[in-house]
């Protein structure tokens, strides 16, 4: 186990600094951030103290050796726009990314599962059908436009259709658009789920994060439920004199977590990276909306330190992912010690 | 002796096409909800090469645009007589017409993408499987590291380094792309190379190329069409959401996407159709051919053939 650790350490490192590299030199060969950050009208002497200032007057492989350097002391250069560091800046708006990709999370297992546990359980059922066309709905539309339709539901005409149903003036909610809720306090831990209108600024975003990883928990739950049904031990603690309940909410489940949990956690990095879209519909100030912003001013800073930030992300994930494995499978974990 | 190895099927190869071809349909037609959106597919493809025809007013004219008329809910009369089916939008652009010419550019950068990524990486993929060893295990761990990455990040940045544009979006869709035909390929090319038929060929002396794309290919194009269809609706939507966030078609010619990042602003003022009709256009577009691709895996996938 610790042998395979450590190698897979070492391709992680071969893989990020092959990724500092493409990533750099691509970014910083495209366009000059110069005519970008100084005035049109600032003159020679004006315009060579700015790229001075940020170190652009150097030849690009230098500028990368320093950026290595400094990226191996965590200091990934200073955003042009904020001024301020780069990673700091990232690590700033990290919290707001997390609080939405990890309530995304919850959302989908929390309503996947039981959802794809009913539609293996009994496949042929309305209700089974309901769930699978509207799994495949969740696969095919884009994410943006759900968004779209949410705000569009939700925040913009929700007094419309309530007043409509009937709904009394006192009893008819409305959802924030977009934007991230005052953070509260607990435990020491600062975060927007600790307020209710935090809670309500992060659900209509929340929600248009979960349905493509729902869709996806629903399918692979319900794969794995239809597969581990037939199987001989469900026959035998049947026959054992279990009840029904009992062996598809213990023993069933047990088993079918193995790939739900193997998929959910490779997809939780790709979570992170479809925020970008989540972000920018709900204006919600993570690390998307901030590596978006940063692409259309050239804020070359930025979108390294994201991309180190992100590849590093990855890399961690998909190591706990392994550990994990072989914890949850005891086949993995006996076959590693023998 | 290739017709003593393969009796039936080289006896039946003339007479097969056309039975195959109905039997095909026959199997498709078993889902009305595919024939359902095998026509929208084909409503969707007209409507995108008729453009030019249906739609009441170009788009891209100048001329023809009436800032005054902005912003005009839908079925307001136009200046110049017709109806706004769908309204107006911020620069008195029909939006039926907007649509039509935006479903153009959203359908041709999908299939462009789409054809090319398939090229290249069946070529790719087919090479790795014929070259075996060392080439193959580095070629397919490139693709292992490519598929790892999710598709919206690697675009995003692809187009935050190349700029703006349709043809920077097809490249940065094949990149994106080609990676899922190389490992399709390459999975039904390595079942196909152990088969007698190739041995057959290599005996005749018939080179690697021959192999390859005359006798190796045609059988692996099933699960090919399967994954081309998917993906492309895939390219589809990966395009509109990189227009929507701002890195993709340039506002000069709008793509469904940036059609309905155009009309955001305006929904949180209650003006839905700028960005609700593009939405549709768009949504039709990407269920059906998601719809047909999965009947169609259905169908083709011999796991499953009764």
């Amino acid at each position: 186990m610790t042998v395979f650790i450590i190698r897979r350490l070492m391709q992680s490192v071969v893989v990020l600094f092959a990724m500092s590299a493409i990533v750099f030199f691509g970014v910083y060969v495209v366009g000059n951030p110069v005519e970008i950050l100084i005035a049109p009208d600032a003159d020679e002497a004006e315009r060579a103290r700015a790229m001075k200032a940020l170190g652009l007057d150097r030849p690009v492989w230098a500028q990368y050796l320093a950026f290595v350097e400094n990226a191996l002391g965590v200091d990934l250069g200073k955003s042009f726009v904020f001024g301020i560091s780069a990673i700091e800046l990232i690590l700033q708006r990290m919290p707001a990314t997390f609080e939405l990709v990890i309530v995304s999370f919850v959302i989908a297992i929390g309503l996947g599962i039981p959802l794809g546990m009913y539609a293996g359980y009994k496949p042929n059922s309305a209700g089974a059908k309901t769930i699978m066309a509207g799994s495949i709905l969740g696969f095919s539309l884009p994410t943006f436009w759900v968004g779209l339709m949410l705000i569009l539901t939700f925040a913009v005409s929700a007094t419309e259709w309530q007043t409509w149903l009937g709904v009394p003036p006192a009893l008819q909610f409305q959802l924030p658009a977009g934007g991230r809720g005052p953070e509260g306090s607990v435990l020491g831990v600062q975060s927007s789920l600790f307020t209710w209108s935090g809670l309500g600024h992060l659900f209509l975003p929340a929600l248009n994060l979960a349905l493509f990883k729902l869709a996806l928990v629903i399918r692979l739950t319900r794969a794995g439920m239809r597969e581990t049904m037939l199987l001989d031990y469900v026959k035998y603690a049947r026959a054992k004199g279990l009840s029904m309940r009992r062996v598809v909410l213990v023993h069933v489940l047990k088993n079918i977590m193995i790939p739900i949990v193997t998929v959910l956690g490779l997809e939780l990095g790709s979570q992170i990276a479809f925020a970008v879209v989540t972000e920018t519909v709900f204006a919600w100030p993570g690390m998307g909306k901030l590596i978006i912003d940063s692409i259309d001013k050239l804020d070359r800073p930025v979108i390294v330190a994201y991309l180190l930030v992100i590849v590093v992300l990855f890399i961690i994930i998909n190591l706990v992912v392994d550990v994990l494995y072989s914890i949850l499978d005891p086949r993995v974990r006996l076959a590693a010690k023998a | 002796m290739p017709e003593a190895v393969l009796p039936a099927e080289t006896a039946a190869v003339p007479a097969r096409s056309e039975a195959t071809w109905l039997r095909i349909w026959r199997e498709f037609a078993e889902s009305r909800g595919a024939v359902v959106a095998l026509g929208g597919v084909i409503l969707v493809i007209l409507a995108a090469l008729l453009a030019p025809l249906l739609a009441p007013q170009d788009p891209y004219d100048l001329r023809q645009l009436d800032i005054l008329s902005n912003l005009l809910p839908p079925g307001s009369k136009s200046a110049a007589g017709y109806t706004h089916w769908l309204g107006t939008d911020d620069q008195g652009r029909d939006m039926f017409s907007g649509i039509l010419y935006g479903l153009r550019i959203s359908l041709g950068v999908g299939v462009m993408s789409g054809v090319i990524a398939l090229l290249v990486g069946m070529t790719i993929g087919l090479f790795a499987a014929y070259a075996g060893g060392r080439v193959e295990s580095f070629i397919m761990r490139v693709v292992d590291v490519q598929l790892s990455f999710p598709a919206v990040l690697v675009a995003l940045i692809l187009l935050a380094v190349l700029g703006r544009g349709a043809e920077k979006i097809v490249l940065a869709l094949v990149i994106v792309q080609w990676a899922y035909y190389a490992r399709t390929v390459r999975a039904s090319a390595l079942v196909e190379l152990n088969k007698e038929y190739v041995a057959a060929a290599r005996c005749l002396a018939f080179g690697p190329g021959r192999i390859l794309f005359r006798h190796i290919l045609p059988n692996c194009l099933p699960p090919l069409l399967v994954v081309g269809t998917i993906q492309t609706a895939h390219a589809i939507a990966l395009e509109a959401t990189l227009s929507f966030v701002g890195v993709g078609m340039p506002l000069t010619e709008p793509s469904l996407g940036r059609l309905i990042a155009n009309g955001y602003q305006y929904m949180l003022s209650g003006k839905y159709w700028i960005s609700v009709f593009p939405g549709i256009a768009l949504l039709i577009a990407i269920a059906s051919i998601n719809l047909v691709g999965d009947q169609l895996r259905d169908i083709l996938n011999p796991r499953l053939r009764r």
